[in-house]
């Protein structure tokens, strides 16, 4: 009924998984939320894990759900120590090759550090979401 | 299994499974001969209800035995049925179980299945059964009265209520309640604990004894074995304080007792396979008329079904009828 190269009928896409989590001590997720349900809407699978996320816990639970991408809201200030820390926490685990982005409060001075370090992706106060969703959009190729 | 799999290579097949991807029916085949020893407990109830933190608990006291046994939870919540998407929020609430090694959590979005729990999740249970946990706890998603799949896949299944969410009209009315083996009122601490346990006593005093209901039913056949007396506790829990627990435990242990000397669990084996393998014929049967049709045939019943010169029974049966099957 379909040509080969199409799906098969009522067959949906592969939802992008993406996990969603709050490094560090600050107790504000509002900014997280938003961007959680923003995703949600774009059609993706969110793993939201809440406030106060230690590195391993993230790593954790980015391999246990097996997620495409990791986002990481901080407010707190402590984003240079934190999301290396996240880095390192995923190569670990063999999860070196997951795209991570981060959003929240975080000078354009420490950028280039971060990105140096691994974080891929880096949305600053007032980001449009639609420049969040692009990016997981071209930072997830299709997988085997 | 020849080498137990990694986290991560688990972790990976369940998601190559959620999507029907390439190869997964070949590592269902191989691990298949391999499940069969969990014992797999299904979490249901309202939203709210505290389903996510009592399956936290269980799995923390179940943790804190001597030669503890290793515990999956699939935790399971609703997509969007607009975007596809979802947000999967249980692991909030079982943030304490993190750096167990002998736990393994995983999220899943229902995507488009209605019955409480995802059209995969029955495979990734299997997949974990084979991979060697010997407790798997499905959560569904927040549940009323017609999401009642977990119990063609769980053992027991476990009906989380909480204080002032289910009048006696409520509790009475068929649903979920139904397929309840182990009933807990969670939030115990909480005012109006005492009514909502007389409004369950009460519906289940209407309910006749241990009315069975896990798997299809075929006309036949009993209802449940004759051995199997079963009236399902009615327990008060306080998940958050850690209240209560133990004897959740204590009846889920009860219940496998009396699954395996009644005879019943066996029953309900066969009934559960029975159902899946039905279930797939049908989805197979589905996509092998679709693939066989022609288009024109499918087109043209479809608009005079459209234009209501056909009824779509009347429709679905001519099609049948030109696959000369």
């Amino acid at each position: 009924m379909t040509s080969s190269t199409e799906q098969q009928p009522g067959a949906p896409a592969r939802p992008l998984r993406i996990l969603i989590a709050k490094p560090g001590l600050d107790g504000h997720d509002r900014g997280a939320k938003v961007i959680a349900r923003a995703l949600r809407d774009a059609g993706m699978e969110v793993i939201y894990t809440g406030l106060r996320q230690t590195p391993e816990m993230i790593a954790e639970a980015a391999l246990q759900e097996d997620v495409d991408a990791v986002g990481l809201s901080i407010l707190s200030g402590a984003h240079n120590v934190l999301l290396p820390r996240i880095v390192e926490a995923l190569r670990e685990r063999g999860m070196g090759d997951v795209p991570i982005f981060a959003g929240g409060i975080i000078p354009d001075e420490d950028a280039p550090a971060l990105r140096e370090a691994g974080v891929a992706g880096i949305f600053g106060p007032g980001s449009p979401i639609a420049d969040i969703i692009a990016f997981i959009r071209a930072h997830t190729p299709a997988r085997d | 299994m020849e080498h137990p799999l990694t986290r991560r290579e688990l972790a990976r097949l369940i998601t190559r499974i959620e999507n029907g991807e390439r190869g997964a029916q070949d590592a269902l085949n191989a691990l298949y001969p391999h499940s069969g020893r969990a014992r797999i407990i299904g979490v249901t109830g309202a939203p709210g209800s505290g389903k996510s933190t009592l399956v936290a608990e269980m799995t923390r006291v179940l943790r804190e035995q001597a030669n503890p046994p290793r515990v999956a939870i699939v935790a399971v919540d609703p997509s969007s049925p607009f975007s596809g998407g979802a947000i999967l929020g249980d692991r909030i609430r079982m943030r304490d179980l993190y750096g167990d090694p002998g736990v393994f959590i995983r999220s899943m979005a229902s995507r488009g299945a209605l019955g409480g729990i995802a059209a995969a999740t029955a495979d990734v249970v299997t997949v974990l059964d084979a991979g060697g946990f010997e407790v798997i706890l499905i959560e569904t998603v927040g549940a009323g009265q017609l999401e009642v799949d977990v119990a063609r896949i769980a053992q027991t299944v476990i009906v989380v209520e909480a204080p002032g969410a289910g009048d006696e009209v409520q509790a009475v009315k068929a649903g979920i309640l139904e397929i309840a083996d182990i009933i807990v009122v969670n939030k115990a601490d909480r005012e109006g604990v005492a009514q909502t346990v007389s409004a369950l006593k009460m519906a289940l005093d209407i309910a006749p004894a241990g009315a069975g209901h896990h798997g299809a039913q075929a006309d036949n056949e009993p209802v449940q074995s004759d051995a199997y007396h079963w009236q399902a506790p009615i327990l008060k829990v306080s998940a958050l304080n850690r209240e209560g627990i133990p004897d959740v435990l204590a009846a889920l242990q009860h219940h496998a007792e009396m699954l395996a000397a009644s005879g019943e669990g066996e029953r309900r084996r066969r009934k559960r396979v029975e159902a899946d393998i039905q279930a797939r014929l049908r989805e197979l049967l589905l996509q092998h008329a679709l693939h066989a049709l022609t288009n024109s045939d499918y087109q043209r019943v479809l608009a005079a079904a459209d234009q209501r010169t056909l009824h779509p029974a009347e429709a679905a049966r001519r099609l049948l009828q030109s696959l000369n099957l």
